[in-house]
C-alpha cells in the first residue's frame, strides 16, 4: 500500500505542477488574483512530492522486498542507517529526491517571496513548474521508483559497499540540495526575462537561494573530496573525475553569480551578465546530474548507463536551457544599461573574478567532455587527466586569488585612493613566505611555491575589510565574506603543502619490519583477519612514532560478501600539522605485505578551508535574512 | 551584447547535445584496441610457463609462418570457455603459441590437462609485462603475427564459435 500511495501522491503532484504552469500563462490581466492560487498549488506539490519520498524511505527501513527499487539496491541485514541512504544511493531514488527538493523549493519561493511584483514571481513559478513537471514526467514514465517485484526475492541484493559510508550517506543529498537551489535563481532569471523586469529586486530575491545552494554546494564538494581521499586509498584527494567535476562546474558558475547577484543589487549593474551566469549555474546542475546519471562518461563512480533514461534526460536539458538561453537571446537587447563604474573599482575587481571563474568553468568543461566530442569528431578514444586540469587550473585559480588581495578593499563606482598600502599586508607576507620557501625548500615547483606565497598572503588580506571598522558593528555579511576569503587562502595552503611536501613510500614489509617515512619511523607489527557487520577484513597494526608517543594504526583491506566486492580502507593519523597515511595492500607472498605510506604536512588545511568556507556563506545568509531586523534595532538605539 | 555572442551560449549547447545525442545513439564501445597491430612484436623472452613445454621470445614469432599468439590465464573463466575452439583452430592447421599471465606452473599445467592443450611453446608473464607490451589490455586475447613478426590482428575476449571464420579469414590474409 504505502508503494501504491507514494505513487499516487507523486501522479497527484505531477497534475499540480501543470496546473501551476497553466495558471503562470494565465497570469496576466488579473494581478494578484491568481498568484494565490499559484502559492496554494505550489505547496500542495511540494507536500506531496515529500510524501512520495517519505514513502519511498518507509519502503527501505521495513525492507520490502517485493518493491523492485528495494530488492536491488538493499539487503534485510544491512544497518538502518544504509537502509535509510540507501533510498537515494540509487538512480530511481535520487532522481525521486532530486524533484522533492525542487518542488519543495518552489513551495518555499511562493510563500516567503513576498518583494518581487506578482507578475514576475508567476512567471518564475511558471518556470519552476516546467522544470518539475518534466522531472515528474521522467520519474512516472521511465524511472518509477515504487515498481514492485512479483515474486518477492527473499532477500535484497545489497548496497555498493563504497556506499557504506555514514559521510556518503548524506554526500549526495547535500550536492542535490545545492543544484536544486539554483533552480531558483534559473526560474527567476527566466520570470525576469520573460517580464523585462531584470534589476535589483531580482537580484535581491535570488540572492539568499544562490548562497544557500552555493553553501551546500561547497560543503558538499569538501565532503566528497575528504571521502575519496580516505576511501578510494589512493592518498590523493581530488582526481578531476567527470564526476567531480559534474559537481565542480555548478560550483564555479554559483560561486560567479554569487559575486554578480550582489554587483546587480547594490549597483544595479552587470544585468545580462548575471541572468546569464543564473541560467547557466543550473544549466551545469542539469548537466552534471545527466553526467552522472547517464553513464555517459567513463568514471570511477560507476552507474548503470541505461540509454532510454539517457536519452530522456537528454531531452528534457535540451529543452530547458535551450528555451532559456534562446529567451535570454531574444529578450536581453531589451534590458537597461547598468550603473556605468571605472576600472578600478569593486565591479571591476568582481567583472575580473566572473571572467576567470567562467575561464575555468569553460575549462573543466572542455576538457570533461573533449573525449565525448573526440570520439564523436574522430573516432579516437582518449582520456583528459589531472596534467591538463592541473595546469590549466591551477595559475588561473592563483589569479583569481590574486585579485583578492584587493578588490574585497575597493569602492564602487571608483576608488581614487592610493592601492599600496591597502595591498602591503599581503605582499609583506608574500615576500616574506617566498624568501623562507627558498631559503628552506629550494627544490618545490613553482606552482606550489606560488601557492604558498599567495595563499599565505591572502591570510593578512583577506582580514582587511575588517581594518578600521567596529568589529561590533561590522556586518555579518561583511564577516561572512571576510572568512569565506580565509578559507580561500588556507585551502590553498593546504593544497600548496600537500603538492610541495608530500612524501610517499611503497614498501614490502613483514611482521616486525619498520619502514620510514617523513619524521615517522612505521614498524609493521601484525596483519590478522578480523570480522564486522556485513563484511570480513584483513587489519594490519602500525605503530607510528616521531620521536615521542605512539600512533597505532589499522589499514584494513575488506571483502564485502553482497555483493563480492574488496575495498581498502586506509588508516589516517592526523597530527597538528598534517596527516600520516596508510594502505595495506596485497599479499607479496612469503609473509610479506605491500603497505603504502604517504606523509602528507597540513593537508588537513585543503577541508579546513572549504569549511572555512562555506561558514563563511552562512554567516553571509544569516546576514542577508535577518538583515532587516538587525538594521531596525539599530535604528532605535541610535534615536534613543 | 551584439547579436551573435548573445546565442553564442546557446550554439554550445546545441554542440553539447549533439556530441552527447551521438553517444547515447552509437552503441558503447568499450574495446581498447592494441596499438600494436601494424607493428612488429615488442621484444620478449619469457620463461617456459610449464616443464617440458618451451617458453616464448620474439623471435619464435617470426618464422616465415603466421602463427596466433593467445593470451590466457587459468585463473580466467572466459578462457576456459575459448579453450575447445583453440583446440579446433589448431586442427585446421594453424600453430598456436600462448602467453601465460599471472599464474603459477602448476596451475597453468592443470588448466592444460583439464582443457586440452593446442599450444607449442608457453612463456611465462607473472607481472604482465609481455602482456602490456603486446597492446593486451585482459585475458582472453588472441592475436595473428604474420610470417615477419609483424603483429596483423587482435580479437579481444573469448573466441566463441561465430569468431572462427573471420579469424579464418584474417589468418588467411597474414600468409
Amino acid at each position: 500500500m504505502i508503494a501504491e500511495a507514494g505513487l499516487a501522491a507523486l501522479w497527484l503532484a505531477a497534475a499540480l505542477a501543470a496546473l501551476q504552469l497553466a495558471l503562470a500563462f494565465g497570469l496576466g490581466g488579473h494581478q494578484g488574483r491568481s498568484i494565490g492560487t499559484i502559492r496554494a498549488v505550489a505547496l500542495g506539490q511540494g507536500l506531496l512530492t515529500l510524501f512520495a519520498f517519505g514513502a519511498l524511505i518507509e519502503l527501505f527501513l521495513r525492507s520490502d522486498m517485493s518493491v523492485a527499487l528495494v530488492a536491488e539496491n538493499s539487503h534485510s541485514q544491512k544497518p538502518w542507517l544504509y537502509k535509510f541512504a540507501g533510498a537515494w544511493g540509487n538512480h530511481e531514488g535520487s532522481m525521486l529526491l532530486w524533484v522533492t527538493v525542487l518542488a519543495l523549493a518552489g513551495a518555499v519561493v511562493a510563500l516567503f517571496e513576498r518583494r518581487l511584483d506578482a507578475k514576475t514571481l508567476g512567471a518564475s513559478m511558471g518556470a519552476q513548474a516546467a522544470l518539475a513537471l518534466g522531472f515528474f514526467a521522467f520519474l512516472l514514465l521511465a524511472s518509477n521508483p515504487f515498481e514492485r517485484l512479483d515474486p518477492a526475492p527473499l532477500d535484497g541484493r545489497g548496497l555498493n559497499p563504497l556506499l557504506q559510508d555514514p559521510g556518503l550517506a548524506f554526500h549526495p543529498p547535500t550536492l542535490y540540495l545545492g543544484y536544486v537551489g539554483l533552480s531558483v535563481a534559473f526560474s527567476l532569471a527566466v520570470g525576469g526575462l520573460i517580464r523585462g523586469n531584470v534589476g535589483p529586486a531580482i537580484a535581491r530575491a535570488m540572492r539568499p537561494w544562490v548562497l544557500a545552494a552555493w553553501i551546500l554546494l561547497t560543503l558538499g564538494i569538501t565532503a566528497g573530496s575528504y571521502w575519496a581521499y580516505y576511501e578510494l586509498g589512493w592518498g590523493g584527494w581530488w582526481f578531476w573525475d567527470p564526476v567531480e567535476n559534474a559537481s565542480l562546474m555548478p560550483w564555479l558558475a554559483a560561486t560567479a553569480l554569487l559575486h554578480s547577484v550582489n554587483v546587480l543589487a547594490a549597483r544595479g549593474g552587470l544585468r545580462a551578465w548575471t541572468m546569464m551566469l543564473a541560467l547557466i549555474a543550473f544549466s551545469m546542475s542539469m548537466i552534471g546530474t545527466f553526467l552522472v546519471r547517464s553513464g555517459i562518461l567513463t568514471s570511477v563512480h560507476a552507474f548503470a548507463v541505461d540509454p532510454l533514461r539517457g536519452t530522456f534526460i537528454l531531452a528534457l536539458l535540451a529543452l530547458y536551457i535551450g528555451a532559456a538561453l534562446a529567451l535570454f537571446g531574444l529578450r536581453i537587447a531589451h534590458v537597461k544599461e547598468g550603473a556605468p563604474f571605472e576600472i578600478v573599482s569593486r565591479e571591476g575587481g568582481l567583472v575580473a573574478n566572473n571572467l576567470l571563474l567562467s575561464v575555468i568553468l569553460g575549462t573543466v568543461f572542455v576538457g570533461t567532455l573533449y573525449p565525448l566530442i573526440a570520439e564523436a569528431v574522430s573516432g579516437e578514444k582518449l582520456s583528459v587527466g589531472p596534467p591538463y586540469f592541473d595546469s590549466v587550473a591551477s595559475p588561473l585559480a592563483l589569479a583569481l586569488a590574486g585579485l583578492m588581495l584587493i578588490v574585497p578593499q575597493l569602492k564602487w563606482r571608483r576608488d581614487a585612493k592610493p592601492i599600496l598600502p591597502r595591498l602591503a599586508p599581503g605582499l609583506l607576507a608574500a615576500l616574506a613566505i617566498l624568501l623562507a620557501s627558498i631559503l628552506l625548500a629550494p627544490s618545490i615547483g613553482l606552482l606550489p611555491r606560488l601557492g604558498l606565497v599567495i595563499g599565505g598572503a591572502l591570510v593578512p588580506a583577506s582580514l582587511m575589510p575588517l581594518v578600521g571598522r567596529s568589529l561590533r558593528r561590522a556586518p555579518l555579511t561583511i564577516w561572512g565574506m571576510v572568512l569565506a576569503h580565509l578559507g580561500v587562502a588556507v585551502a590553498i595552503l593546504g593544497t600548496a603543502s600537500d603538492s610541495a611536501f608530500t612524501q610517499e613510500r611503497l614498501a614490502v614489509a613483514r611482521p616486525g619490519d619498520r619502514v620510514e617515512v617523513g619524521p615517522w619511523l612505521i614498524e609493521f607489527r601484525d596483519v590478522l583477519p578480523i570480522a564486522g557487520p556485513n563484511w570480513t577484513a584483513l587489519e594490519a597494526e602500525l605503530r607510528a612514532s616521531r620521536g615521542s608517543g605512539v600512533a597505532v594504526m589499522r589499514p584494513q583491506s575488506r571483502f564485502f560478501s553482497e555483493p563480492p566486492t574488496i575495498t581498502n580502507e586506509a588508516a589516517i593519523h592526523t597530527g597538528w600539522n598534517g596527516q600520516l597515511y596508510a594502505v595495506l595492500g596485497e599479499e607479496a607472498g612469503e609473509g610479506r605485505w605491500q603497505l603504502r605510506l604517504w606523509w602528507k604536512p597540513f593537508v588537513t588545511l585543503i577541508w579546513l578551508g572549504g569549511l572555512l568556507i562555506a561558514l563563511g556563506g552562512t554567516l553571509a545568509l544569516i546576514g542577508r535574512l535577518f538583515r532587516g531586523r538587525f538594521s531596525i534595532s539599530f535604528g532605535k538605539r541610535g534615536y534613543a | 551584447m551584439n547579436r551573435a555572442l548573445r546565442f553564442l551560449p546557446l550554439l554550445v549547447l546545441i554542440v553539447f547535445v549533439g556530441a552527447v545525442a551521438w553517444r547515447l545513439s552509437s552503441t558503447a564501445d568499450e574495446k581498447i584496441a592494441s596499438k600494436m597491430i601494424g607493428q612488429p612484436v615488442p621484444a620478449i623472452a619469457l620463461a617456459p610457463a610449464v616443464p617440458g613445454k618451451p617458453g616464448l621470445s620474439s623471435t619464435d614469432l617470426a618464422k616465415g609462418q603466421p602463427r596466433l599468439v593467445n593470451v590466457f590465464a587459468s585463473w580466467c573463466v572466459p578462457c576456459v570457455a575459448e579453450a575447445p575452439l583453440l583446440s579446433e583452430l589448431r586442427l585446421r592447421g594453424m600453430p598456436i603459441d600462448a602467453i601465460a599471465v599471472r599464474d603459477r606452473a602448476e596451475d597453468v599445467a592443470a588448466f592444460l590437462d583439464r582443457h586440452g592443450d593446442p599450444f607449442e611453446r608457453i612463456g611465462a608473464d607473472p607481472q604482465s609485462q609481455a602482456q602490456l607490451a603486446l597492446g593486451s589490455s585482459g585475458v582472453p586475447e588472441t592475436f595473428i603475427v604474420d610470417g615477419r613478426g609483424i603483429i596483423r590482428y587482435q580479437h579481444m575476449g573469448p573466441i566463441e564459435p561465430g569468431d572462427v571464420p573471420s579469424l579464418v579469414a584474417q589468418w588467411d590474409a597474414a600468409k
